[in-house]
């Protein structure tokens, strides 16, 4: 099997120089003061990442603020905030001001945002609230499997997350293991899927984990000596919990709140099949907006909202961690 | 008892991630097509599967690309820390946002983008537009776990080596590259690792007709699932664990 | 001194970090053989002096000569010399035997010459068989026993040594001091050695160069050092002295804390400030009414081989060592014969 690495000839050309371009650098800085300048080793990175990173963003600015034709415009905003506008305008422009009875505001773009802001919040929300306890106690020192544990919960991980999220659709069906036990045990059939809660629990099944390990990490790190002091002070283990350890834990808790909030709100895969399309969340409708409609405009616009919004609660949740400690998947 | 308590707690949560697999499993050993009915046991699946060009494929691309991308990243990625690590403060704070920003990024968002760029630059998206998205967002990992292992490295040590008559290249990988070796393969298995699993910059940044898995699952999701794709999970999943359990074993034995 | 007994020189040597001069026009020689070292206060550039001459710095003006040859341009794997670093910085990926033989496999000797060579610098270093251990497995003053070991099968002309002792208890200390000496001695090495420990210092060099603020206040040899300080500062860092303020009220007669004492020292003018220097143990108590004088005594505390006493004379505390105890609060005489009595220009501040 082999696939086509063809690239424009421009491609080629433009990588062949870059190369050519580092290596003469290192060369020189070999030849003038006898060892290679650090620093260099970051320019082919840096020559990636201005362009596959920098670049495309660029481009999603680009697109956000023109028209079809390319000329300047707010337009794909205002489409946000109306998604009627571009109709709204055909009918002023053909009936003039009677048309004005006609107009009414779309508020899709808008209540998707809002939906997915909720559900990513209910989402974060459930995920500490299951995940803390679960942390708290693998990082217990009485615990013998803590990292054993660990280990436990990132297996799942290796499964491809969309065949993971698929066989809760074997679970949850009509027809399915769930409604198939209950039926036999002589209850009625619910109805548990295409609906929000299912899209919440698939969310909370697939987002579960990266709450957890930053948490984790936080608390087996803690000095288990520091909840001992407070006992000694006369704490009991309530208060020694909400005292001393939730404090210190912060920083996981902020890096765990982040690790899941982001994906919930961009996720389009789980509404789509666990909401079997009931559900439309803002990475559905940004997806759409490019592939279905192919308005790249619009869809540009969106996504450039999306990123303002999440840079927002980021620097927000920042504030809770200053020094970024909080520990990553790492 | 109240251990008891807490070990329950786990076991239930535990359960709760591994329901959905253990299903899957089950699953790929049904003689039926059916997801909910029981058939019998069968090992039809496992036959088909290597027999389905389409399924072939697509491992053949996700594996392929998971480890391209691996390499290409891990010494990118390595290059990019050792100068980050060089440079002095202002400029590195700078590259930090840069090895930052593909963080936080939403998936979707780049993976249109890099969408954008391809069609923008009229380059035909498939397996190796795929490979470059792949190794974009595969290298700041590799960086952030290099960078630590940099830090914590005696600075003298590298000094030292100079010192003792080597040149900056033979310090470099003789003394400075085997101390960050740990941090080194870490970034190599996230990078393995995530590139394995991912499915939402794939899917923005090649076409129909090179597919990996999990594009390949993603479009066959609405007809419902090849249950070969079940017993090809399911043997990924065993084959991962046996690694896992031989890298245990052989760090266990190391210690 | 003649020129080409010189091995090292430095010249006017300046460093400046971002605008901050850290080393102001230093001059310095090192003999063939010679025990050098840098001695001052954390900050005083005695580590960028050394590193300059390894060659992890470049200054920013002046010459660096080896035997008479510029070198400050020149690469650390380029110069002969090497240097034993402050922790050490031992290959964590390597165990004992390769990190000695780093260097010998860079000149590309046969395994069986690299291997006889180590086996030496083990004997030497007192760590015979320890060649396949890892060195995280090693205490600190193996490890220490290792860098050393690790740079001299070099064979140097010149060992740097960057507070090598700084991490290792006093006990320990103590014996590494006299073992890097007699070391020293039998191999024939120029050591330049870095120190905040005045202690170190003073027992270890043949010559001592006292650092402050990227200056060299005095250079000279220990005992020198110790009776001649040039100035109040030196006086203070090498070992313990009451510093005063005093008068030259004409040659060979000072007058500090209330009182005129006759002394040894002239040229000052007359009525001219100085700084008076006085050592603790050359105070001597007498009787409250013979002492030129007189004070009570605020504390006492045991020190070991000696007490040391606060006395408050009203002008000034002094602070004494003697071998007999007075108890606290009687009033006793102090006495201070004139060539114990140091007094210098006061320093400029």
């Amino acid at each position: 099997m082999r696939y086509d690495m063809s690239l424009p000839w421009w491609a080629w050309a433009l990588m062949g120089a870059g190369l050519a371009a580092f290596i003469a650098m290192i060369a020189v800085s070999i030849r003038r003061n006898s060892g290679v300048k650090r620093s260099l080793f970051a320019a082919p990175y840096t020559l990636w990442m201005i362009l596959f990173t920098i670049v495309p963003v660029i481009l999603i600015g680009y697109y956000a603020f023109t028209d079809a034709s390319g000329a300047f415009t707010l337009d794909n905003f205002r489409n946000f905030w109306d998604s009627n506008y571009e109709s709204n305008k055909v009918i002023l422009d053909v009936m003039g001001d009677a048309g004005a009875a006609y107009i009414t505001r779309g508020t899709v773009n808008v209540d998707t945002l809002v939906y997915s802001l909720w559900m990513a919040f209910l989402c974060t929300v459930i995920c500490l609230l299951l995940g803390y306890p679960a942390a708290l106690f693998m990082a217990d020192r009485n615990m013998k499997l803590g990292s054993s544990l660990v280990v436990l919960f990132i297996i799942p991980m290796w499964m491809n997350f969309l065949l993971r999220t698929i066989a809760w659709m074997s679970l949850l069906e009509d027809s399915g293991l769930i409604n198939t036990f209950l039926k036999w045990l002589g209850f009625d059939g619910v109805q548990l899927m295409y609906n929000s809660q299912a899209v919440l629990l698939g969310m909370v099944y697939n987002f579960l984990p990266f709450m957890v390990f930053p948490i984790y990490t936080v608390l087996s790190k803690m000095d288990y000596r520091l909840s001992e002091a407070a006992a000694d002070l006369g704490c009991n283990s309530f208060k020694t919990l909400y005292k001393v350890t939730l404090p210190l834990s912060i920083p996981g808790v902020v890096s765990g709140i982040t690790m899941v909030f982001m994906p919930s709100v961009t996720t389009f895969f789980i509404p789509r099949v666990l909401g079997g399309g009931n559900t439309m969340m803002f990475g559905d409708l940004i997806e759409s907006k490019f592939l279905t409609e192919g308005n790249w405009n619009v869809g540009s616009a969106l996504s450039l909202i999306m990123m303002l919004l999440i840079l927002i609660s980021l620097s927000i949740l920042r504030k809770a961690d200053p020094n970024n400690d909080g520990g990553g998947i790492a | 008892m109240i251990k008891f308590l807490k070990r329950f707690y786990l076991g239930i949560v535990l359960v709760f991630l591994y329901v959905p697999i253990l299903v899957l499993i089950v699953q790929s050993f049904n003689a039926g097509k059916s997801r909910a009915k029981w058939e019998g046991f069968s090992l039809r699946w496992y036959v088909e599967l290597f027999q389905d060009e389409r399924i072939l494929n697509a491992l053949y691309v996700t594996l392929s690309i998971a480890v391209l991308a691996m390499i290409v990243s891990t010494i990118l990625g390595t290059l990019a820390a050792i100068g980050i690590h060089a440079m002095r403060k202002r400029p590195q704070a700078l590259m930090m946002t840069l090895t930052n920003l593909p963080n936080t990024m939403p998936d979707i968002v780049t993976g249109i983008s890099l969408m954008l760029l391809f069609i923008f630059t009229k380059v035909d998206r498939g397996y190796l537009t795929m490979l470059l998205a792949h190794i974009t967002f595969d290298v700041p990992y590799v960086i952030l776990s290099v960078l630590p292992k940099l830090k914590q490295m005696n600075k003298h040590c590298y000094e030292a080596a100079l010192d003792l008559g080597a040149t900056p290249m033979y310090a470099l990988f003789h003394v400075t590259i085997p101390q960050c070796k740990q941090g080194i393969i870490t970034g190599a298995m996230l990078a393995f690792t995530l590139s394995l699993d991912d499915f939402t910059i794939s899917y923005f940044t090649t076409s129909p007709l090179v597919q990996n898995l999990s594009t390949l699952i993603y479009s066959s999701a609405r007809k419902g699932i090849d249950p070969s794709l079940n017993a090809l999970s399911a043997l990924m999943f065993v084959a991962l664990l046996i690694l896992l359990l031989i890298v245990n074993r052989r760090t266990a034995s190391a210690d | 001194m003649v020129e080409n007994e010189h091995l090292i020189d430095l010249k006017n040597i300046s460093k400046e970090y971002d605008g901050v001069k850290v080393l102001k026009d230093i001059n310095l020689y090192i003999r063939k053989k010679e025990f050098v070292t840098l001695l001052g206060p954390s900050g005083c550039g005695k580590t960028t002096t050394l590193r300059i001459i390894g060659g992890f710095e470049t200054p920013t003006s002046g010459e660096l000569l080896f035997e008479g040859k510029e070198i400050s341009h020149l690469p650390p794997y380029k110069r002969r010399v090497n240097t034993v670093f402050q922790k050490y910085a031992l290959f964590p990926h390597l165990n004992v035997h390769d990190n000695i033989a780093f260097g010998l496999k860079l000149k590309k000797m046969s395994k069986k010459e690299i291997d006889t060579k180590v086996d030496a610098m083990l004997d030497l270093v007192n760590l015979q068989g320890y060649g396949k251990r890892h060195v995280d497995a090693l205490s600190g003053g193996q490890q220490q026993r290792v860098a050393i070991a690790r740079s001299l099968v070099n064979e140097p002309e010149v060992l740097l040594l960057d507070e090598p002792l700084g991490a290792l208890d006093l006990k320990l200390r103590k014996e590494m001091q006299l073992e890097l000496k007699n070391m020293q001695q039998r191999l024939g090495i120029t050591f330049l050695y870095v120190t905040h420990d005045q202690e170190e210092a003073l027992t270890m060099s043949d010559t001592i160069v006292v650092m402050r603020d990227g200056n060299i206040l005095q250079i000279g040899d220990p005992k020198r050092i110790y009776d001649e300080p040039a100035n109040a500062f030196v006086a203070d860092f090498i070992g313990e002295s009451n510093i005063l303020k005093g008068t030259m009220v004409r040659d060979e007669l000072v007058e500090f804390a209330g009182a005129k004492f006759p002394c040894v020292d002239f040229g000052f003018g007359e009525n001219a400030p100085v700084d008076v220097v006085i050592r603790p143990e050359d105070i001597m108590l007498v009787g409250e009414d013979v002492g030129q004088l007189v004070g009570t005594i605020s504390s006492v505390l045991f020190k070991g081989v000696h007490y040391e006493m606060m006395i408050d004379t009203g002008a000034y505390t002094f602070k004494v060592h003697s071998t007999t105890m007075q108890p606290q609060g009687s009033r006793v005489g102090l006495n201070i014969v004139p060539f114990n009595i140091h007094i210098m220009k006061p320093m400029e501040v």
